[in-house]
């Protein structure tokens, strides 16, 4: 059997390329493999060409964990693979037998860099069409697809007639229609074929490849993949504008999160707060703590630090609101000069602060895995920690809508803006009222900022980039709308997701700016505020 | 009232022996003061502060050997608060109030520019330790840092070559401020120059601390897919590279398809994101802190040890105003003074080992040789060799890319003594035309 795989190694040697070596000493695969460490990078995609052309059960195996990072050489020259996440556990490469006593300090990664990469991508994917594991076989076709290695043709071919599942069959045959466009030896009809299945792929990839047959010899293939180039783009061009949109919204639910606070204080209770930023710096920081005091005491639960920060900032920030409210705001109602120049010293207080007992490093959050990455829907990319935000700016704005029209307190509190005296009469402790409101935007500011973590830094001077855009977010919606807060976060979202798309993202400010401009030119109230008397 | 005056007496006497002893310590053991020049708050502060710390683990070091030439330097540390105006106002503070020696300081390039005019003016010592986008001289600046030529064309060769890819197509982005724009500038001089076209060069720049990167990363997988290899270069600086890197994480985007090189991304900036989906994007620097040598191993250990935190990292700005340092204890002790003048013509021609195993040499133009790395991210935040030039490189301050500077040398040096010297008029053009 033996004998067989090394017949099957010469004779596929010549075949692949960048393959001199072998040819003429044939090396088994305990050789190839031990030589992996001390090889350069040429020499190590020779290497890996011929460990996948020895038909070694492992090879796949030890190719894949190339690529991944996770192939190591031990000091007395063992190669190990990393069986598990956490760099606990190994096995010997090509014998698959567990090994104990190893960790990571005593082991040598061996290095690859992107070239390798590439061909490791396009081999592994090879040597797993025919894995058992769906998952698998849907990656490998995948990948097959992006390294179009007209090697692979064959095991592409091969593994079509045995593909069971039609979404796999159908990334198997765009991954051999990318092969083919590409590849001499082809007919005129496959490859017009071919055309086709790409067209009807039609995202970015398929137009890539398509682009490639600009230069083909043959007029009718030039005009039809002309043709699938016009098509596939214009279809890109819908799907593109909604990728927009969808920007502008994210980026909105963004905005709106550092808004939504504001409106309270500036929108109902007129306080000019400068550090309204100061507080999502808090709940930034409060998320940091959750996450390190997880990490420690309970790691099992880190996953879900961020959930549980959420609430944490909420209250940290809230307390924190109150006790401004209660040791400097109250002295300064009516006063929106001193106010401004008050909280403005406060915000750099707290920056100079945060910055003496954390360090001026920014700190690490890590998202949750569950929260990485992301999805598409037809050609539209969608990340989860975008969606994330999208979803709670939207609930927290509608629980805080409710919260102000439904409950006792809500009402008190607009009676109070509404009309102070009366209020008071009617019994409402006024004093009251003033620093749960301040401490409710402040609470809710802090929440934001647990949960903008997942795109910004955590780091002291955070926050007086979001104070601005608040400012002219809340300004622009309307003073005293919750609804306004929500238009305008969602209006300046997208006039910055646009100017960033067709000028440039220097000159967004330019357009958020004068869009707000615009609006105090010819509606002074805000677009849904109401008339000031 | 005898025991008061008995009192008084002993008091007298004893602090009259504490001034003797005190003024016989200072004859014994004179001191020279050096500035130390960078934003410990505001927004730099996340970048500057350790280059302070490291200074300073620096002077112990050198006091602990008994000083240079037999004096001990006393660090005289001012915080310019990131505020670019503040710099050239502390800058004149520690030369005209303290009297320092030697200044080390600055990182952006703005605030560099906003301290040259008052080191000229009171003819000042400045050691600049980071990366920057050279077309400047001066006779008071000293450049540890690399120059493009060190940094920048090296690292878009290496993503030329087949080991890097072979791109044909190339996105140039960065923080729209002076270093990227200049630096832009030079490399699609470059590219054309190596054909290129410019319907290849995408360039794109957003402003500090911008946190919004989908829109960018959309244009660059459309312009990617042309059909041809695409490359990015990115000069991003500070805060806005943990927004940009999360994004390309999120996104997908590959080393293997779409490679990004960063200029301005170390060990710290990378710390606190997720390297996983980023392992393979890469950096181009002089110095990595995972370069195994027995000179980085023992400057890793004197800094963990020195700041208490043996997880603290390292980075190349760290390793600039290191060498940048020792070369000017060298200078002194060459001199066999601290006077700025004499300091300054010392200079060119001291080496100091650098930390990746070679050694550095101060140049007739004011900035070093130096080794060029580019480093590939790995899953742990560390940056992982991948390419090294063979020798070391010689830093540039005029570019060989730029019509306007490509006949320039500078060569403090005598018989020529200028910064700006055309080697096909053979003129120097003088103060004018150095900044």
């Amino acid at each position: 059997m033996f004998r067989f795989l090394i017949l099957a190694a010469l004779l596929f040697a010549p075949l692949t390329t960048g393959f001199a070596q072998a040819a003429e000493s044939p090396r088994t695969p305990q050789e190839l493999v031990a030589e992996l460490p001390t090889a350069d990078f040429e020499r190590k995609t020779e290497i890996v060409n011929a460990l996948a052309a020895s038909g070694h059960p492992r090879a796949g195996l030890i190719i894949g964990a190339l690529g991944a990072g996770t192939l190591f050489s031990s000091a007395d020259g063992k190669i190990v693979l990393q069986t598990s996440e956490d760099g606990k556990s190994y096995s010997d490469a090509l014998t698959g037998n567990l090994i104990s006593g190893l960790s990571e300090d005593q082991l040598t990664k061996i290095g690859v860099n992107n070239r390798l990469r590439r061909d490791l991508r396009g081999l592994s994917a090879r040597l797993s069409l025919m894995s058992l594991d769906p998952q698998t076989r849907r990656k490998s076709a995948a990948d097959a697809f992006t390294a179009h290695d007209p090697e692979t043709l064959p095991a592409i071919e091969e593994a079509m007639k045995k593909e069971s599942v039609p979404s796999i069959r159908q990334a198997l045959d765009e991954a051999r229609a990318a092969i083919v466009l590409q590849s001499d030896d082809s007919s005129q009809n496959d490859k017009l074929t071919a055309v086709n299945t790409l067209r009807a792929r039609g995202d970015r990839d398929a137009l890539n490849a398509l682009l490639g047959l600009r230069t083909a010899d043959s007029q009718t293939l030039r005009n039809a993949a002309a043709a699938a180039v016009k098509d596939v783009e214009s279809s890109l061009a819908y799907w593109g504008a909604l990728q927009n949109v969808y920007y502008g919204l994210s980026l909105g639910s963004v905005l709106l999160l550092a808004a939504i606070g504001l409106a309270i204080t500036f929108g109902v209770m007129g306080v000019i707060n400068m550090a309204h930023g100061e507080m999502i710096m808090l709940g930034a920081y409060t998320t940091y703590m959750v996450q390190q005091v997880l990490a420690s005491a309970a790691p099992a639960l880190m996953p879900w630090a961020l959930p549980l920060a959420i609430p944490m900032a909420f209250l940290v920030a809230g307390a924190t609101g109150i006790l401004i409210e209660r040791s400097i705001i109250r002295f300064l109602y009516g006063r929106p000069l001193e106010t401004l120049l008050a909280t403005w010293g406060l915000s750099l207080l707290m920056q100079q602060g945060v910055r003496t007992i954390f360090g001026p490093t920014k700190k690490p959050v890590t998202a949750p895995t569950w929260m990485s990455g992301s999805f598409d829907i037809g050609h539209l990319t969608i990340t989860f920690s975008r969606l994330a935000i999208i979803i709670f700016a939207l609930a927290a704005f509608s629980l805080l809508t409710m919260f102000l029209k439904r409950t006792h307190f809500g009402m008190q509190m607009r009676a109070v803006t509404q009309n102070r005296k009366m209020a008071s009469a009617m019994g409402v402790r006024t004093n009251w009222v003033d620093a749960l409101t301040f401490g409710l935007g402040a609470a809710c500011v802090g929440a934001a900022g647990s949960m903008l973590v997942l795109i910004i830094d955590v780091t002291p001077p955070l926050g007086p980039a979001y104070t601005l855009l608040a400012f002219v977010i809340v300004i622009t919606g309307g003073l005293g709308s919750m609804p306004g807060a929500l238009l305008g976060g969602v209006l300046i979202g997208l006039t910055e997701a646009m100017a960033g798309l067709f000028f440039t993202p220097s000159a967004k400010s330019m357009f958020s700016f004068g869009l707000l401009v615009l609006v105090l030119l010819f509606r002074p109230q805000g677009i849904l505020g109401k008339r000031l008397s | 009232m005898k025991r008061r005056s008995f009192v008084k007496a002993f008091a007298l006497a004893a602090s009259l022996a504490c001034i003797g002893a005190a003024t016989q310590a200072v004859a014994q053991q004179k001191t020279v003061k050096v500035g130390i020049l960078h934003s410990l708050s505001g927004t730099m502060a996340i970048s500057e502060t350790v280059l302070k710390d490291v200074a300073l683990m620096a002077f112990e070091e050198i006091n602990a050997k008994g000083g240079v030439m037999g004096m001990k330097i006393e660090p005289v540390v001012v915080d310019p608060a990131s505020n670019w105006p503040l710099f050239a106002e502390k800058a004149r503070q520690l030369l005209t109030q303290d009297k320092v020696a030697a200044v080390f300081g600055c990182w952006t390039s703005v605030s560099r520019k906003s301290v040259l005019p008052v080191f000229e003016e009171l003819n000042g010592l400045l050691f600049y330790p980071v990366q920057y986008e050279g077309e400047e001289i001066s006779r008071n600046v000293f450049y540890t840092g690399a120059a493009p030529n060190q940094q920048a064309i090296p690292a878009v060769e290496y993503l030329m070559s087949a080991d890097g890819g072979g791109a044909k197509r190339w996105v140039l982005l960065g923080t729209d401020y002076v270093y990227p724009r200049t630096t832009n500038k030079i490399l699609r001089a470059f590219l054309k120059s190596k054909g290129v076209t410019d319907a290849d060069i995408m360039e794109e720049y957003t402003p500090f601390g911008h946190a919004d990167y989908q829109t960018i990363i959309a244009k660059i997988k459309k312009f990617s897919s042309e059909g041809k290899k695409t490359a990015v270069v990115s000069t991003i600086n500070g805060d806005a590279n943990v927004p940009f890197y999360k994004e390309l994480a999120n996104q997908g985007i590959k080393a293997e398809d779409i490679p990004v090189v960063a200029f301005s991304v170390g060990e710290e900036e990378l710390a606190g994101v997720d390297t996983k989906p980023l392992v393979g994007h890469l950096a181009a620097w002089n110095y990595f802190e995972s370069v195994k040598s027995p000179a980085n191993t023992d400057f890793i250990n004197k800094w963990h040890v020195y700041t208490k935190n043996p997880k603290r990292v390292t980075n190349d700005p760290m390793e600039a105003a290191y060498i940048g340092f020792n070369m000017w204890v060298k200078a002194v002790e060459k001199a066999k003074t601290t006077d700025v003048n004499a300091v300054i013509d010392a200079l060119p021609g001291i080496e100091a080992p650098n930390l990746t195993g070679g050694t550095s040499k101060m140049l007739p133009n004011h900035h070093i040789t130096k080794p060029v790395l580019i480093g590939e991210v790995q899953a742990d935040g560390q940056f992982d060799v991948v390419y090294k030039t063979t020798g070391l490189v010689a830093g540039d301050a005029w570019s060989d890319f730029l019509p306007g500077s490509r006949d320039l040398t500078a060569d403090w040096t005598k018989p020529i003594s200028c910064g700006n010297y055309n080697t096909k008029t053979k003129t120097c053009l003088g103060l004018k035309a150095m900044h």
